[in-house]
């Protein structure tokens, strides 16, 4: 009793090992995942170091500075790389801390639709009947609501803020979660292993976490690296409408509403930080579909 | 086909009591008194006060509060706007048409765009075409498309002066209202340029909306097209001789384009809910920009009734596009 289940629910370091290496080998024949990879990676790098590197403090206001452009223009200097905001801010500097935010930002809200989702989705598949019934319904209502709508409405309930809109958007990507996660559950539980842990005298919570659960992870990280990149989307588009981030946070998207009455005057005000956030988005996309292409096995034939 | 449509509406029903119920609590669980509220800044005497907590029914317990608001929904009243004090359903339908003119313009693009791109990409697999749409299609889909607005702005009403910045049809023309669609109204008024103006207001709204959408419908056409093409069926067409333009355009399309046309479908649902982001940069008046003024106005009826509408189009619309699922695919009519 104390040898036999060990051996069945620990793979040997080796074939762990290899599955990462395999993994890997597929990621890495995808020239715009890897690229992806770098640039998110280079993203956390500049996150970490941001009071290193910022040549500013971010909300700093230079009084003789009002809305000076880019270096290369006429009348900016190498004093200001980037220009500055109305109030003289310099924004290359507010948009390296603003990288924070948004990776903040996604780590939360993935961790916390990720965990509710997976909880609840392994609870209504493997129980199944009524209790399956009642948590997809409520599902169904969250989903019958478009996903922004609904977070703008949960914020104006909670009250504007970073920490509210992280919330709402947790709780409008969180059916996504429990949907597969389910589907993944009913399709695993009556398999021959599961049932042969269950006769070894496998507890229910073991079965659901540490049997089934391994086994339904693939398609759960690729939804988690998409969901990623909409959460900074999101939280972006709540900032942007007045309801994520309050000024003066260097939020890129609370920063591009801000700047939305210079649009015809100072084109660097509006432009860099939303470029920020479409690079971001664009390499965690082109990660993520480097990963589901890595362990999607049917486009492995080839 | 009929069992199959009532088991569809059937299974709607606990959903649509679910939506009903959050967009009851909403108002319930906002901070605040809702007399206070709807009295404003002025204040209100204490006899007013309990005369409207009655009028209002907040005297009675919250479970027949419920049953009374369900009660006046089935009769078709949705309350009334605590700003401009008209019937929030008369409001919301005012508003409709333009949401809808904005939302069919966006789709039928992203269509028109989207699945020749995606077939083109899937049969020339690896291609320069290939890869150079594909790429663009994954930017379009990490795209925040308030700021995708703005620069179009800049680029097309700052600096080449060529389109409106904001609204459906310039100030100068005034006509009544007939459909409630401006490209048709503009017509049927007979003025001079108000069809052209009307388009011109359309144009940057409707690429800004339908970059997602195009860019999802571009991705997934080709993919259902490789797999598609993959098939035996296909390779059986192939060497009997068929020529290879009929064995695309007929054999793989017909079956690729079956996901395909559920998306469309799913992506109709959401746009006709109001696109939130394009109708707010471009003032566009329309449900979106109407559920956001009323958000930031406090005007709850408005927002609760704007929710429950926006819910019962969105499942209304995926439930049409589960029956033409069923019509165009009847594999899974059985199921």
């Amino acid at each position: 009793m104390t040898a036999t289940p060990d051996l069945a629910s620990k793979p040997p370091a080796g074939t762990r090992r290899q599955m990462l290496a395999e993994l890997w080998f597929y990621f890495s024949q995808n020239r715009g995942a890897v690229i992806g990879l770098w640039v998110t990676l280079a993203l956390v790098v500049v996150a970490l170091a941001a009071p290193l590197i910022a040549p500013h403090a971010p909300s700093m206001q230079y009084r003789d500075a009002f809305l000076v452009p880019p270096f290369w223009q006429e009348g900016g200097s190498t004093r200001f790389l980037l220009g500055t905001d109305a109030i003289g801010r310099d924004i290359l500097s507010r948009l390296i801390y603003g990288s924070r935010y948004s990776l903040f930002i996604g780590a939360v809200v993935v961790t916390i639709a990720l965990v509710g989702g997976i909880v609840i989705g392994l609870v209504a598949g493997f129980f199944g009947g009524w209790v399956d019934a009642v948590i997809m319904r409520v599902m169904d209502v969250i989903l019958a609501f478009p996903s922004l709508l609904l977070a703008l409405v949960l914020v104006a309930v909670l009250g504007p803020g970073l920490m509210n809109a992280m919330i709402a958007i947790a709780l409008v990507l969180q059916p996504h979660f429990a949907r597969l996660t389910r589907a993944a559950v009913m399709a695993e539980k009556n398999r021959e292993y599961v049932v042969a842990a269950q006769v070894a005298g496998a507890g229910r919570l073991r079965l659901m976490f540490r049997t089934i659960l391994p086994n339904c992870l693939a398609p759960l990280i690729v939804q988690g690296t998409l969901s990623f990149s909409n959460a900074i989307l999101d939280a972006a588009a709540l900032g942007f409408l007045g309801m994520g981030a309050q000024p003066p946070t260097p939020e890129w998207g609370t920063m591009l509403a801000e700047a939305r009455e210079f649009i015809l005057r100072a084109w660097w005000v509006v432009t860099f930080p939303g470029l920020a956030i479409l690079i971001t988005v664009l390499a965690i996309n082109l990660m993520g579909d480097g990963l589901r292409d890595a362990l999607d096995p049917k486009l492995k034939r080839s | 086909m009929i069992r199959f449509f009532l088991g569809k509406l059937l299974y709607l029903v606990p959903t649509f009591l679910g939506v009903t119920i959050v967009a009851f609590g909403f108002v319930r669980v906002l901070p605040g008194d809702p007399v206070l509220l709807m009295a404003g800044e002025r204040g209100i005497s204490p006899e007013r006060y309990d005369q409207l907590m009655q009028q209002l029914g907040y005297d009675q317990p919250v479970w027949w509060q419920y049953l009374e608001f369900l009660g006046r929904l089935f009769r078709g009243d949705l309350g009334e706007s605590l700003v401009t004090k008209s019937p929030v359903l008369s409001e919301f339908l005012t508003l409709f048409p333009a949401t809808v003119e904005l939302a069919l313009c966006a789709i039928v693009l992203a269509t028109l765009i989207g699945i020749p791109a995606g077939v083109l990409a899937a049969v020339k697999r690896g291609s320069w075409f290939d890869q150079i749409s594909m790429g663009t299609a994954l930017i379009g889909y990490s795209m925040p498309i308030f700021w995708w607005g703005l620069l179009l702005i800049i680029l097309f009403s700052g600096v080449l002066g060529w389109t409106p910045v904001s609204g459906r049809i310039s100030l100068l023309f005034f006509f009544p209202e007939v459909t409630g669609f401006m490209l048709i109204d503009s017509l049927l008024s007979g003025q001079d340029g108000a069809f052209g103006s009307a388009v011109a207001h359309l144009i940057l709204p409707t690429i800004v909306l339908a970059t997602i959408p195009l860019a999802v419908i571009a991705r997934q056409t080709r993919s259902a097209m490789l797999e598609v093409l993959g098939e035996d069926y296909v390779r059986t067409a192939r060497a009997k001789g068929l020529p290879w333009r009929r064995v695309v355009g007929v054999h793989a399309l017909r079956n690729a384009m079956i996901p395909v046309v559920t998306t469309i479908g799913l992506q109709i649902g959401v746009l006709m809910a109001g696109a939130i982001l394009t109708e707010t940069i471009f003032s566009w008046p329309g449900i979106g920009k109407w559920m956001v003024d009323s958000i930031f106005r406090r005007d709850y009826p408005a927002v609760q009734g704007g929710l429950l509408m926006v819910a019962a189009i969105v499942m209304a619309v995926n439930l049409i596009v589960d029956l033409l699922y069923g019509l165009i695919n009847p594999r899974i009519r059985h199921v």
